[in-house]
């Protein structure tokens, strides 16, 4: 079982909290303030396993990360999952996240955490992992993000219109404080199909 | 109208979206707190507004402002308003937001049940996976309850988008509701062969987290994950299934020996890394199941340490962290093969990554032995003062007293060396540890007597170096260790050289900055101390220094009188009072010596951390019940304390105590305020510190505060490197004179012809250096048993744990959604009903056509004589899924129960023969077999071995190259099938090299459980002369129908060198003794080896037998030429083979069900052997019959036990065996008379000669 999955910056912003248990959000801030301690501590040449996040429950557990760029990744689990294959489901949901935003970075997941959510969804549901396949995960969030456009049709189209403008209006906000690109090549990556 | 929605989206155009929130709260970096509480404003504003759009944005908002850290659960009506909004969107939006704060404890979920209903059965697959994935997070038991029947429906849906959605939440409500486990379980297995990859998997991840925590309810899927595992290519399917098989293998040694070939393959042939992994984690788990030796055992153990090695040295710290995980699985079991890596995991100590580290550290406790663990501390030492940072300090230091300290210190030889490594240790700065090296000191002098002079001299230089410890801060943990080494001091005060400079150690002023406890436990002892320098003045003519000493005491102990805390100062002034009544005495020359030795006399012995626990409860003694009348509620009111002595009260008065309680807290506030207010009253404690400052002279004394950075050697302190040495020299010396006795002692143990492991022998040849007596620590009379694995009560997978495959009965069904009470009769059929019934019936359609499929399916793979029995098994199968469904009058009556043992025996089956997997070449071989003999059934049983090692074995090239030999020598059609069965056993013995009966191994491993055994032996003497002696063993051989093997062992019993021998048997019409192809059928046999003076060895024969229900005796030679050193004779033996029907047995155990079917059948005649005059304990006459005879008992009950055995042709012989007052009575039945009646007469014989 997968407990939590935690999205953070390097200076420990949450970016995304998905909790498959439920905790008090004073909790959560907490759990994720206490991963991002154990985790930004790290040297980038560790190993990308860590026992005693105290909080989500008990010695089962392992956290399993990765940092991309400007970004931690950071899967809870338990005993029940493979190290390994944690790691390339990481690695599956960044590129599924790459593929989705077109060259994702911070930014796109700063904007649209709904986003991220509904693409997390098709992989992991209620803690268990629902698809590896990216052709498939990038197939069913297409066909949704379809669905919502075709509803939202005239309608929707003077809202998508104004934030186009709004968000030329602020030219200082969007990409010029691009904190760089999430480098999805990651070279020593155990081979897993 | 039009208009207004245009007019309303317009408006909308200007409200503030989600990357509007955002983007603001990263423009308000200041007042971020400030920004977001007018945004919460705006956001309760738009909630209020009609326009679903409206709300479901700030819904929106709302879900990640709930990331941040805001509560948002006052929204949730509203979040279930957006939920239920016909439009996608919206609804994703609304199910986005329950998943993220949703919980049991939120009421209006309680709302959602409908809609939830609704979205479920929805036309749009997208809001049928939303709801899916929402309810995943939110799930609670009435939900679970509720919407149980109709997730279970969509399990069947046509998408396999659904599909795998609605198997995966089954997890969920399975979880939360537990009475779904068995009516959803059928449907749920059956996912596990769903066309679509997906599903299949989601279905593998289901049963694998339920198999986790439950495994043995799972057992019987093992031949279907098999089948998975050989067949599927979905590395996420596979290493679930690889994972789920390390879980059930402990419970199931058979299923293991099936798995180790198909996973060595995989491990040879994958080149994901992840699966490589998970093979060899599960190879681990197999060969911790399988206690007994395989032969190709340590093969596979070598190639698991082999891989585990690569992915250590691999530069990949995370393949480095996870081979040294497994790698500590391995330990656990097999040592030896990870001792050999030691060197690779030394060095992973210096690896710049913790975890790894901490790893490796975690692997060297398991590595130790007496001969390398001071080579290993020292080591660790050296990490000690490398360490920077001081959480892998205090984790090294905490794991150099678990690895001594381990199993009762069982590997410390030297306990002088372990005492100077503790010093050692006490001078970390800044350990958080000093009470774990404390409570090691006190232990190890308690509980070694030998080592207490050494320790006390030890201790006596720590506490004159006390200040060295004490040094940096109030607060150093290390201090902790005087509290030890004051206390020793006091305690075996009889070893110290000098005790009055230990006293006046204790006594100085600067004891008083330690910590209360410390500073009681100091002046206890310096009064022992006192004692003991009393008692060294004995018979002294001058009593001068007596009564200095009373003098030293007096004058120190007022400095604790004084103290801040309670203990030190009553203790102290305690003691200051007896010191001066005794000073009194000594100026009035009494003598007092006895008086005060008598204050301490008498040894304190360890007791068992657990002896408390162990007390038994004296019968008759209820503890629950009240001493007293139950006082009248009114009184309890003050005297919580006593009451909770009582574990359980009856409701009534807790009822009242919950009254009490908060009156209790009412008070207390009360009185707290009174507190405040009251000027007189002193408040909470004042730290100590601050009290020891105002106590009047004392803050004028110089506290030297020594900073050091460099580790001080104290003076006089032995260093534990020299031990290292010493004991180095030491064993050198000792192995020196060993070497003699060992070789003889290992010459012996070769020629008794079991593999002799010199590892562990030399290891146990290490000697202390000194006596070490291990006082066990005292445990209370007649304690009783340990009853320490307790499950967490809480677990929410304690429920799951349901038998899986017993029949579904009427009660159990899902709750269906009905419009009126169950009681009205006509209901189902109507209304509501209708539409989630139609695809009911279409899917269980549908799953019947499956069915079908399915069974075509494997009745190609398994041609077996079972397949009879797995249709019937399919049928209970078959009507399972739809019985959810119907409602209660047209419930199906409950399959019949008799399924249960036939699906068991299933497994059995499976597991004791092998041609399941497809890939499997055996396969059409195994087709010409015949259908189902009359026998054949209770065969099922019989075969199954739940802890011997013999049986079922995964096939391999070996065996079927032993096949093809056998093929050609092939006799009866009929007999093929047993063959095959024992191919599996020849392949394992031939492998072994020592087909030593495994049965003797077996019932060997129950001698050791079952204890005061006397010793046995199969073998009998054959012959004996003045040169040599034979004994020899005959066992019925597994592999053959009609083969047996006779061991002989030949000893010399003559000074000279005995060489060419010859073995020659005259063969009888039933029996030949099997010659090497050519050889003439009166030629002898040579044996194998020759034998110097006092040597023995042994040699193996097989013969061949037709018949076997008649003992017979067979003549034979044995011919050997002696030769000494000046001549050579030819010397021969003659000896008599006797073949009892004893050794046509072979152990083979017996499931109870199976051996009740073959008791009914009418095949079996019966016998029965009265035994008189058997004084021997039931057990040991069981473990007789089982050692001697070949049987294994099938079920004990007090003094009566039914047995089994099998010949080597297939007889069953069953025995029942009852005792009283030394009478044994033996009733047998066998399929075949005159064997049976042979084994009785066998059996008898074995009783009159003892």
């Amino acid at each position: 079982m997968i407990k939590a999955i935690l999205i953070f910056n390097n200076h420990g912003k949450p970016r995304m909290s998905k909790f498959y248990e439920h905790y008090s959000e004073d909790t959560e801030q907490q759990i994720i303030r206490e991963t991002f301690h154990l985790v930004s501590k790290r040297d980038e040449n560790v190993c990308n396993f860590l026992e005693g996040g105290m909080l989500i429950g008990g010695s089962d557990n392992k956290l399993i990360y990765r940092h991309y760029a400007t970004l931690y990744f950071v899967f809870c689990v338990d005993s029940s999952e493979s190290e390994l294959g944690i790691l390339d489901l990481i690695q599956v949901f960044v590129e599924t996240l790459d593929k989705c935003f077109e060259n994702v970075c911070e930014l796109d997941l700063i904007f649209h955490v709904d986003k991220v959510h509904n693409i997390l969804a098709e992989m992991v549901m209620g803690g268990m992992v629902l698809e590896t396949n990216m052709n498939e995960i990038i197939m069913q969030v297409d066909a949704q993000n379809k669905m919502e456009k075709s509803e939202a049709g005239i309608a929707g189209a003077p809202a998508r219109a104004v934030s186009a403008v709004k968000n030329m209006n602020l030219p200082e906000i969007p990409r010029n404080i691009n904190i760089g690109d999430i480098s999805i090549k990651v070279p020593n990556l155990p081979s897993f199909k | 109208m039009a208009l207004k929605i245009v007019k309303g989206s317009i408006d909308r155009m200007f409200d503030k979206n989600l990357q509007d929130l955002v983007r603001g709260i990263r423009n308000h970096k200041e007042d971020e707190a400030k920004y977001i509480s007018t945004c919460i404003d705006e956001i309760k504003q738009e909630l209020k507004q009609d326009n679903i759009a409206v709300k479901a944005n700030a819904v929106c908002k709302l879900t990640y402002l709930q990331m941040l850290g805001y509560d948002v659960s006052w929204a949730a009506f509203n979040i279930v308003e957006v939920m239920s909004s016909s439009k996608f969107t919206y609804k994703r939006i609304g199910y986005l937001a329950a998943s993220q704060c949703f919980h049991e404890g939120t009421d209006v979920i309680m709302l959602t049940t409908n809609q939830i209903r609704k979205d479920l059965s929805s036309p749009n697959q997208y809001d049928t996976g939303v709801a899916l994935t929402g309810l995943s997070c939110f799930v609670t038991p009435d939900l679970a309850r509720d919407l149980a029947n109709d997730i279970m429906t969509l399990m069947s849906h046509t998408k396999p988008y659904i599909r795998k959605k609605a198997v995966l939440i089954m997890y969920k409500v399975f979880l939360k509701y537990p009475e779904s486990l068995r009516p959803a379980f059928p449907r749920l297995k059956e996912k596990l062969e769903d066309p679509d990859p997906g599903v299949q998997s989601a279905a593998v991840n289901v049963i694998c987290e339920l198999a986790r925590r439950n495994p043995k309810n799972y057992l019987s899927l093992a031949p279907l994950f098999f089948k998975l595992m050989t067949s599927s290519t979905n590395n996420w399917v596979l290493i679930k299934i690889i994972k789920l098989f390390g879980a059930l293998t402990p419970l199931e040694p058979r299923l293991g020996k099936k798995l180790i070939e198909p996973l060595t393959n995989l491990i040879h042939s994958t080149s994901a890394m992840s699966l490589l992994y998970e093979c060899v984690n599960t190879v681990i788990a197999v060969l911790i199941s399988l206690s007994s030796g395989m032969p190709n055992h340590s093969a596979s153990i070598q190639l698991c340490v082999q891989k585990l090695r690569i992915l250590i040295e691999d530069s990949d710290q995370n393949l480095k962290y996870l081979g040294l995980l497994a790698m500590s699985k391995i330990l656990k079991t097999h040592p030896k093969s990870v001792q050999s890596h030691k060197d690779l995991i030394l060095q992973c100590l210096d690896d710049k990554d913790e975890s790894i580290r901490l790893r490796a550290l975690d692997l060297l406790y398991g590595m130790v032995s007496k001969k390398n663990l001071m080579e290993i501390v020292k080591k660790l030492m050296l990490h000690v003062d490398k360490a920077e940072g001081t959480t892998y300090r205090d984790e090294l230091l905490t794991k150099i007293i678990d690895i001594c300290s381990q199993s009762n210190y069982q590997y410390i030889t030297n306990f002088e060396w372990y005492i100077s490594i503790l010093v050692e240790l006490t001078r970390l700065e800044g350990t958080r540890h000093g009470h774990i090296i404390a409570s090691q000191m006190l232990d190890v002098s308690i509980r070694v007597k030998a080592i207490r002079s050494f320790a006390v001299a030890q201790m006596a230089t720590l506490l004159d170096n006390g200040h060295l410890l004490t040094g940096n801060t109030q607060r150093n943990g290390i201090c902790e260790v005087l509290y030890a080494a004051a206390w020793i001091c006091g305690e075996f005060s009889e070893h110290l050289d000098d005790p009055m400079q230990t006293l006046e150690a204790m006594l100085r002023p600067k004891v008083a900055t330690l910590p209360g406890h410390i500073q009681a436990v100091y002046v206890q002892n310096a009064a022992k101390l006192f004692a003991t320098v009393l008692r060294g003045q004995e018979g002294a003519t001058d009593s001068q220094t007596a009564q200095e000493t009373t003098q030293l005491l007096i004058d120190r102990l007022p400095l604790f009188v004084q103290s801040a805390n309670l203990e030190v100062q009553e203790r102290a002034s305690c003691i200051l009072q007896l010191v001066k009544y005794v000073q009194k005495l000594q100026q009035k020359e009494v003598e007092v010596l006895e008086e005060v030795t008598a204050l301490f006399a008498g040894e304190l012995n360890p007791v068992a951390p657990k002896a408390q626990k162990k007390v038994p409860v004296p019968e008759g003694l209820n503890l629950d019940a009240w001493i007293n009348e139950p006082p009248p509620s009114e009184s309890d009111s003050e005297d919580e304390k006593p009451k909770a002595v009582f574990m359980e009260e009856e409701p009534r008065h807790s009822r009242h105590k919950e009254v009490d309680e908060k009156e209790l807290a009412r008070r207390r506030e009360v009185r707290k305020q009174e507190q405040a207010n009251n000027p007189f009253y002193i408040k909470a404690s004042p730290s100590s510190q601050k009290v020891y400052q105002e106590a009047p002279g004392v803050e004028h004394i110089p506290v030297v505060q020594i900073d050091l950075s460099v580790p001080l050697k104290v003076p006089g302190m032995p260093m534990s490197d020299q031990y290292v040495k010493l004991e180095e020299e030491r064993r050198q010396k000792e192995r020196a004179e060993k070497k003699k006795k060992e070789k003889k002692k290992k010459r012996e143990k070769r020629s008794r012809g079991r593999k002799a492991d010199s590892g562990p022998e030399s290891e146990e040849d290490i000697t202390p250096a000194h006596m070490v007596d291990i006082v066990t620590e005292e445990m209370p009379e007649n304690a009783l048993p340990s009853d320490d694995d307790e499950k967490d009560p809480n677990d929410p997978h304690k429920a799951l744990d349901i038998d899986l495959d017993k029949p579904l009965t009427d009660s159990e069904k899902l709750p269906v959604r009905t419009h009126r009470p169950p009681d009205v009769l006509k209901s189902p059929g109507e209304e509501g009903e209708r539409a989630p019934q139609e695809p009911k019936k279409k899917s269980s359609k549908k799953e019947k056509e499956k069915k079908k499929d399915k069974e075509r399916k494997k009745s190609k793979e398994e041609k077996k004589k079972k397949k009879h029995r797995q249709e019937k098994e399919e049928e209970p199968g078959e009507t399972l899924p739809e019985k959810p469904v119907q409602s209660a009058e047209n419930n199906e009556v409950a399959a019949p129960p008799a399924t249960t043992p036939a699906e068991a025996s299933d497994l059995d089956f499976w597991l004791s023969s092998a041609p399941v997997p497809p890939s499997n070449q055996e396969a059409p071989k195994a087709e010409p077999a015949p259908a189902a003999e009359p026998d054949s059934a209770p065969e099922a049983g019989p075969a199954s071995e739940p802890d011997g090692p013999k049986e079922a074995e995964p096939e391999d090239a070996k065996s079927s190259k032993h096949k093809k030999k056998k093929q050609k020598k092939e006799k009866e059609e009929k007999e093929k099938k047993k063959r095959k069965k024992h191919h599996h056993h020849h392949h394992h013995h031939g492998d072994g090299g020592g087909d030593e009966s495994v049965q003797n191994g077996t019932v060997g491993e129950e001698e050791e459980e079952e204890e005061p055994l006397p010793p046995m032996s199969n073998y009998c003497l054959l012959a004996e002369n003045d040169y040599i002696k034979m004994l020899c063993d005959i066992q019925g051989n597994l592999q053959d129908g009609s083969q047996v093997v006779v061991s002989v062992i030949f000893e010399n019993k003559s000074s000279s060198f005995l060489k060419s021998m010859e073995f020659n048997v005259l063969d009888s019409l039933n029996s030949k003794l099997q010659r090497p192809e050519g050889a003439g059928p009166h030629d002898g046999l040579a044996v194998p080896f020759q034998l110097p003076p006092g040597v023995s060895n042994e040699a193996r024969y097989v013969f061949s037998v037709q018949s076997i229900v008649m003992p017979q005796k067979l003549k034979g030679t044995l011919t050997f030429i002696i030769k000494s050193e000046e001549s050579s004779t030819h010397e021969k033996l003659d000896f008599k083979l006797h073949f009892t029907c004893t050794s046509y047995l072979i152990t083979t155990p017996c499931y109870s069900d199976a051996y009740a079917k073959l008791l009914e059948s009418e095949d079996m005649k019966g016998s029965a052997v009265r035994l008189e005059g058997v004084s021997m304990p039931f057990h040991h006459l069981l473990a007789r019959v089982c050692f001697h005879h070949h049987f294994s008992v099938v079920e004990r009950i007090d003094s009566c036990a039914s047995m089994y055995s099998r010949s080597i042709q297939g007889h069953h012989v069953c025995l029942l065996v009852k005792a009283a007052d030394q009478t044994v009575l033996i009733d047998a039945k066998c399929d075949e008379s005159s064997l049976l009646g042979n084994v009785l007469d066998e059996i008898k014989q074995t009783f009159s000669q003892c």
